[in-house]
């Protein structure tokens, strides 16, 4: 089973990023054919893997291995032939670690989609050669614009059905970039391929003489992932309050530190910081980390601060820096969100809102708009939204947020709601910029 | 000048101990299961850098079925008390005393007993949150969890009706009854889980090196040889030098050989490997959909 030489290898390097991806797509695109090709031809698949798929395609498949098994775990979606929910993969290449989540384009595909690709550094939006852009490419490409995904991948597949014809790659490349411009999305790179049989996947393809560029691995290994993280504004949503109560030790009996990760910016040992919304200044006395303090500390670690003076903070509290980044603190907000529930959204209606570590009570203001995927026009004030729908709306908090606007920062920017009831998870939101700053200079946020 | 970037570890690390504070601060009695193995071990240093320099706010729960291998259960106590953490133990064998689990006729694996028991303990304890090390790399149907996945009042897992999951703001709501099981392991990989035992110079089981061992040939498999089910007259037996991948119960568990002596050692062989960790695992060799359908019947 084990080689003797597995011990003589050499020592393993540990690859340094990881890249998240997804795809997304409509059934039968391709999806989780593709990603079975890019397992099987980066060799990540192992023995027994491939012998359950070759078992499984002696019962179901008349001998042909079907990709699709190794990403359709569930019984009922080999049976059904198609996703049901996401699924996710892991390989590695010499150079990178990737997690792939595949996101099904059936019913559900607006909760699956942001599901799978929330934190995605690159989308891979599959095409069918034949069909072109349909109104499921539209969505994706919008939702991943919506998500600010950095990269986005429009891999025209099934090219072996068009007889690798250039004239219908480039054709298929023209109808995306009628719409491309409307949306916020910085990168983006076409590649004709097959994921049937692996042209331009893995391996470079014979039949496309005609494309330069590089294979989807070539591509998912070389592409330059910014930090997605923001280092500029300190950002702490206090996550737990770490009160040992030791009655023993004497150093411990009167410890009191706020544990949480940090969701922006870089915080120094005996640096200044405000607590919101008590918006009271305090110091930070000391980074408290299981391996020992440290002296400064970034997005996304989580670590404990211990601060200067004993305030109130608890679950939900958020602790900021004092520099020109400041964060809003409102209840009046205003939000994209994809809806996800077949139960509609309607102005008037109550949910409980998740951000950062606390959750709020909302009631539903207005229905700003709804985005028409067929034009990409918005839509003012509609009745409602409907499962799968995008728009924008103004909610009203019971208290407060402590927010910036999503595209300064994906963790203080976001926010789920929440069914009171049945406890779903109904929508996906992104923040609008706060129209006002916290002022610390004001005299009452020192103590 | 300081680089700002966290290596793919350190990543899964902030990510997870993110995670578990979530848990304790969402949940009013969750539990932390601990079977000694080698991803528990990993949730349990998490869960002391989540929460030192405090007592962790979570008992460990173990159901042991009884037909452990004796090395684990003594390094699941051991560690338990070296953290001073309460250790909950529930057995199986209890359990078919008291009638809470009743075995199939003729079976002799306690694998299936294991739900009911768990089950129970959710229940005498009133947990509302279970934190398990279960990782997505493991298993096709593991692939398809959630970080916080949802079980109803009977435990029951539906993988058609999962809560999406949205940046890293998890839905831990519950109405009386249900449950929530937290898998902050589910992004990270054997490899991960290697290097991090290395990287933290944390101690596994023993079993997990490389040591001599009387094994039977079954269903394609090495098996140690035990009492429970011992080796009949047609079934070849040898003395091996092997190591456990992945540990289950002592008549299920595939031993494989190797000269294994420490850590280093395993990240190597792990890195040439050609077969997953759970081929290695008879329990999930029964069918393609056998995980799935523990799952949904309450399995961690
Ligand atoms: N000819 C051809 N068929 C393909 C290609 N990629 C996928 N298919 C087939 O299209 C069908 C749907 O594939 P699947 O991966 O399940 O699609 P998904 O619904 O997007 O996950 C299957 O029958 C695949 O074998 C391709 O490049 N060429
Ligand atoms: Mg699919």
């Amino acid at each position: 089973m084990f080689t003797e030489d597995a011990l003589s290898a050499p020592p393993v390097t540990i690859p340094v990023d990881i890249l998240r991806f997804n795809t997304c797509g409509s059934v039968d695109d391709g999806k989780s054919t593709l990603i079975g090709r890019l397992l099987y031809d980066s060799k990540s698949l192992m023995e027994d893997q491939l012998e359950a798929l070759e078992r499984s395609a002696d019962i179901t498949g008349g001998g042909q291995i079907n990709l699709a098994n190794l990403t359709d775990g569930l019984r009922a979606e080999r049976e059904q032939g198609i996703t049901i929910d996401v699924a996710y993969r892991y390989f590695a290449t010499p150079r990178r670690k990737f997690i792939i989540a595949d996101t099904p384009g059936h019913v559900q595909y607006t909760r699956n989609m942001v599901t799978g690709a929330s934190l995605s550094n690159l989308s891979i939006v599959l095409v069918d050669a034949r069909l072109g852009v349909i109104e499921q490419s539209r969505r994706h490409t919008a939702l991943a614009a919506l998500l600010r995904i950095p990269h986005l991948v429009v891999a025209i597949n099934k090219m072996d059905l068009v007889g690798w014809s250039e004239a219908r790659f480039h054709e298929i490349r023209a109808q995306f970039e009628e719409f491309l411009p409307r949306l916020a999305i910085k990168d983006v790179k076409f590649i004709p391929l097959s994921a049937l049989n692996g042209d331009n996947v893995v391996e470079p393809s014979v039949h496309t003489p005609w494309y330069v560029g590089p294979t989807l691995l070539g591509h998912l290994e070389s592409v330059h992932i910014a930090s997605d993280w923001n280092l500029s504004g300190f950002r702490f949503p206090v996550q737990w309050v770490n009160r040992p109560h030791n009655p023993k030790d004497a150093a411990l009996h009167d410890f009191r530190g706020f544990s949480g990760q940090i969701a922006g910016g870089i915080v120094r040992a005996s640096q200044k910081v405000v607590a919101l919304p008590a918006g009271i200044t305090t110091t930070v006395k000391q980074i408290w980390t299981y391996d020992g303090p440290v002296p400064e500390a970034f997005c996304p670690q989580s670590v404990t601060l211990v601060l200067e003076h004993d305030i109130d903070i608890s679950r939900g509290s958020m602790l900021i820096g004092l520099d020109d980044n400041l964060p809003g603190a409102s209840s009046d907000l205003q939000a994209e969100i994809c809806w996800m529930h077949p139960r509609p959204l309607q102005k008037g209606k109550k949910y409980y809102l998740k951000h950062t570590a606390q959750t709020v009570q909302v009631v539903v203001a207005e229905i700003t708009h709804r985005l028409n995927l067929s034009t990409f026009d918005a839509e003012p004030e509609p009745a409602e939204l409907a499962v799968n729908d995008l728009g924008q709306v103004r909610l009203r908090a019971a208290k407060p947020l402590v927010f910036d606007g999503y595209a300064t920062n994906r963790l203080t920017g976001s926010f789920i709601l929440i069914e009171p009831g049945t406890n779903a998870t109904v929508a996906a939101g992104m923040l609008h910029p706060p129209r006002e700053v916290v002022k610390p200079e004001n005299g009452d946020y020192v103590i | 000048m300081p680089s700002y970037h966290l290596d793919h570890l350190q990543h899964l690390e902030t990510e997870a101990i993110h995670i578990m504070r979530e848990v304790a601060g969402e949940f009013e009695r969750p539990a932390l299961l601990f079977s000694g193995g080698k991803d528990s071990i990993c949730l349990l240093r998490l869960a002391e850098k989540a929460f030192r320099p405090s007592d962790l706010p979570t008992p460990l729960l173990n159901v042991d079925t009884g037909h452990h291998f004796p090395e684990l259960n003594e390094f699941r106590d051991r560690r338990a008390k070296q953290l001073g953490a309460k250790l909950i133990v529930r057995t199986v064998e209890d359990a078919i005393a008291k009638g809470i689990a009743q075995p199939a006729p003729g079976e002799i694996s306690r694998n299936q007993l294991q739900i009911p028991v768990l089950l129970a303990a959710i229940e005498e304890f009133r947990f509302d949150c279970c934190i398990g090390g279960a990782r997505r790399d493991e298993e096709k149907a593991r692939a398809k969890e959630r970080f916080f996945s949802f079980r109803d009042s009977f435990g029951q897992w539906d993988p058609k009706n999962q809560r999406p999951e949205i940046w890293n703001l998890y839905n831990g709501r519950l109405n009386p009854g249900e449950n929530m099981r937290v898998f902050p392991l589910s992004n990270w990989t054997e490899m991960d889980v290697w290097e991090y035992i290395k990287r933290e110079k944390l101690e596994v089981p023993s079993i997990y090196f490389s040591h001599r061992r009387s094994a039977v040939r079954r269903a394609g498999q090495w098996l140690p040889v035990n009492d429970l089910i011992p080796p009949r007259p047609n079934e070849e037996v040898r003395e091996l030098t092997v190591r456990v991948r992945t540990i289950g119960d002592i008549i299920s568990t595939g031993l494989v050989e190797s000269p294994a002596e420490d850590v280093d050692d395993i990240i190597a062989e792990i890195a040439a490997a050609r077969v997953t960790e759970r081929g290695s695992r008879a329990d999930d060799k029964a069918s393609e959909a056998a995980m799935e359908d523990r799952k949904k019947a309450g399995y961690f």
